[in-house]
């Protein structure tokens, strides 16, 4: 029996290949194209010209293609104000964040997946390379290792994974590309999109500079607080970062030093070397389990840091609402603001964020 | 490939080709020769174009040396408004102003906007009232204001009907006005003409934007009818074949089929509105039995609003979530415009009204149309309710 299911469709090959496989399972599937970014640049009160005007396009032919309806909704201020917004504060607050799980958690599964539900559909299709197991309903890793997206998935409840199709996780992406030539899909040869895509120049740095208001000069020094040089504002630097860091003398062994801190309040950036990276014991919350139930002891797992990053054996621990993850082995750059990921084999157990580390 | 809507009540966007419009058409194409040609290959094309063209006059009231064909209503309203604009400066150049009001249709909206950014122009809003009319004292008021009083006023453009909410402007008296105080006069007939009888020497305007693809003629053939002693500056430049105000070789066969459909619709028109009315009547009894709380924008059903139109607030809903429920039902209505993206935006014509963005954006506009039946009207009165319970559900969802 068909599902009524909203594919929401970026205007990519994965999202286009997903809907038309929703629809091949005998799935009832609408598409829907997210625009995110206002930019107001026509006569018209309160236009949108979408910065993505030929990803809606791309999209929309993609619907065509396959034959199902296709709609363009509007998300531009959740958008904004969810992924954007807090991208900003938690730069400046000197984490971390990852916006694409962020969207994921607040956008794709929430605003679109809620608004969904309530018009009478029972399922979000997107083109995540992620597997929903069939028997126990829990998120695993894709069978392509290279382009898995069971991390920026990770944050998603149980609820939220019951109402989320995933049809490509069981498929490598070199196949998926195939396939949609095969079916005609005219952006079977579109790029990977991989920046930041509110973020149109790739720079960072300098969005994040024009959205806090301008530079902010600060400090950088090293773990006694000796002054090494200076930056122009703590919210642009990476723990573990090692470029760009133009220090005024190199350290007393000549060895590279690396970001191991960020205090925003005192604008200040700590560097060190890269053995003061190593951490072992992380401290991560708003713990979201998916996998198993909140675990009463500790269990023995392994735990994904950052997108694409290693994974780690540890034991995890959950004390009130907090998690303590101590690692076997020490790992490198781990930034708070990420999304700890907990697996079992491919399975992911749970979730929560980095807040600290040590 | 998903089903085309068998539920058609969207005619004010693009209403469903007349079957002698097609047959003309599509015996016009079969045939060859440049209206412009001098042999007997552009002759006989030419005189498709001269025949079509008084029909269209006849139809409009106007002589057939006033009809200027173009693609459409967006060239002949941007000839208009640019045109006359540029002409009436350069006689004047303290005549800068445009008066018009703010329900305008983009393509004299726009136009005014990009007037003002690139040419100086001061463009002037008429306020319209909470059905959206423009009453002929505030067009007095406003052309005796500013610098120069109407000296300065470089021409005045007043839709005959709004395309969103149905209301007929009293174009007679407004135009009236105008020549008063010595001020041109445009007027953008595209959705009158389809519906009302709209007579351009009665109306005493000076130049009038219709096209065919609302009366049930084909999509990318229009005319301003334009009084002789109008000469607006062209906006394409070429051959001149319009009365060297608008160029492009003349599509024969489109304005063979404009023609027809000009003639047909007129000849049904008074039979067509009454039957056209009552049945909007009967939908807006039964969008309002279904839902009670929602509220018909625009004037009252009556000779103050265009037969086919029905345009309501859902409170509490998103109108582009109740197009989706319709749409998947298999009917077709408009929320209004929407960018090239897709996305729908709040209508300027209700923001203009007074009203707020949230009732702007929880608008629907029925349109019905030559082709609309009774079993139309009843399918939407027989889903508007469940749809309307679910898009609030939707909305509410929304707000956290």
């Amino acid at each position: 029996m068909g599902l009524k299911v909203l594919a929401a469709m970026s205007g990519g090959v994965d999202s286009a290949t997903a809907a038309a496989r929703a629809v091949d399972a005998g799935h009832e599937v609408t598409g829907v194209h997210l625009a995110l970014s206002s930019n107001p640049q026509s006569y018209r009160t309160g236009a949108r010209g979408c910065c993505t005007l030929e990803d809606a396009r791309d999209a929309r032919r993609a619907a065509d293609v396959i034959g199902i309806p296709f709609y363009v909704w509007d998300l531009a201020e959740r958008f904004k104000q969810d992924v954007v917004d807090d991208f900003v504060a938690e730069y400046a607050a000197g984490r971390t964040p990852n916006p694409c799980l962020r969207c994921n958690e607040k956008i794709k599964f929430e605003a679109v997946l809620d608004r969904a539900l309530a018009l009478g559909f029972d399922a979000v299709c997107t083109g995540h390379y992620a597997r929903i197991d069939e028997a126990d309903g829990t998120l695993r890793r894709a069978v392509d290792d290279g382009k898995d997206q069971s991390y920026v998935l990770a944050v998603l409840t149980r609820d939220q994974i019951a109402h989320a199709i995933f049809p490509l996780g069981d498929t490598p992406k070199a196949k998926v590309r195939a396939e949609a030539a095969q079916r005609g899909l005219l952006v079977a040869d579109k790029p990977d999109s991989h920046d930041v895509c509110f973020i149109a120049d790739g720079d960072t740095q300098g969005f994040l500079a024009r959205q806090l208001g301008g530079a902010v000069p600060g400090k950088i020094v090293d773990s006694d607080g000796a002054v090494l040089g200076s930056h122009e504002g703590a919210f642009g630097f990476t723990v573990g970062q090692r470029k760009g860091l133009r220090l005024d003398r190199p350290a007393p062994d000549g060895n590279p030093r690396y970001v191991l801190s960020i205090e925003p309040v005192s604008n200040t950036v700590t560097v060190g070397p890269a053995a003061a990276l190593e951490v072992s014991e992380i401290t991560a919350i708003r713990p979201v389990w998916t996998g198993c139930p909140a675990p009463s002891s500790p269990v023995e797992c392994s735990v994904q840091l950052r997108a694409h990053g290693e994974v780690h054996t540890c034991t995890a621990e959950l004390t009130d609402d907090e998690l303590l993850i101590r690692l076997h082995a020490p790992a490198r750059a781990v930034a708070a603001g990420q999304a700890a990921v907990l697996y079992e084999g491919d399975t992911v157990l749970g979730s929560a964020t980095i807040s600290a580390a040590s | 490939m998903s089903t085309c809507p068998v539920i058609y009540l969207d005619h004010a966007a693009t209403t469903p080709m007349l079957p002698e419009s097609i047959a003309a058409m599509t015996e016009e194409l079969a045939q060859f020769g440049n209206p412009s040609s001098l042999h007997n290959a552009g002759r006989r094309a030419r005189r498709v174009v001269e025949e079509s063209r008084e029909q269209i006059a006849e139809v409009f009231g106007a002589r057939a040396s006033e009809v200027i064909f173009t693609s459409g209503g967006t060239e002949a309203d941007n000839l208009a408004v640019k045109g006359m604009f540029w002409a009436r400066r350069a006689g004047d150049p303290r005549r800068t102003r445009v008066l018009t009001t703010a329900v305008e249709h983009h393509a004299v909206l726009d136009s005014v906007h990009w007037l003002a950014d690139a040419e100086g122009a001061t463009p002037q809003w008429l306020p319209v009232d909470d059905c959206g009319l423009v009453h002929a004292d505030s067009l007095r008021a406003a052309l005796a204001a500013g610098p120069d009083g109407a000296d300065s006023a470089a021409l005045v453009s007043i839709m005959w009907a709004n395309n969103e909410v149905g209301a007929v402007h009293p174009v007679a008296a407004l135009a009236a006005v105008a020549h008063e105080l010595g001020v041109p006069f445009h007027t953008d007939a595209v959705q009158a003409a389809a519906q009302l009888p709209v007579d351009f020497a009665a109306s005493g305007v000076d130049a009038m934007t219709v096209t065919a693809h609302k009366l049930g003629g084909p999509v990318g053939v229009g005319a301003l009818i334009l009084g002789r002693a109008v000469a607006p500056v062209p906006v394409l430049h070429g051959g001149g074949q319009e009365r060297d105000v608008r160029s492009g070789t003349l599509d024969a066969p489109a304005i063979r089929a404009f023609a027809v459909a000009a003639v047909t619709s007129a000849r049904r028109r008074a039979a067509e509105a009454v039957r056209v009315a009552a049945l909007r009547d009967d939908l807006i009894r039964q969008v309002l039995r279904a839902v009670p709380d929602a509220v018909l924008n625009g004037p009252p059903p009556g000779p103050g609003r265009l037969p086919g139109n029905a345009h309501f607030s859902f409170p509490g809903c998103e109108g582009d979530a109740l197009l989706l429920l319709l749409d998947a039902r298999g009917i077709a209505c408009s929320t209004g415009s929407a960018c090239t993206a897709g996305v729908a935006e709040p209508s300027h014509v209700l923001l203009a009204m007074g009203a707020d963005e949230a009732r702007a954006r929880g608008s629907l506009r029925f349109s019905l149309g030559h082709t609309t039946t009774q079993a139309d009207v009843d399918a939407l009165g027989g889903c508007i309710g469940e749809a309307v319970t679910r898009a609030r559900r939707a909305a509410g969802s929304a707000a956290r």
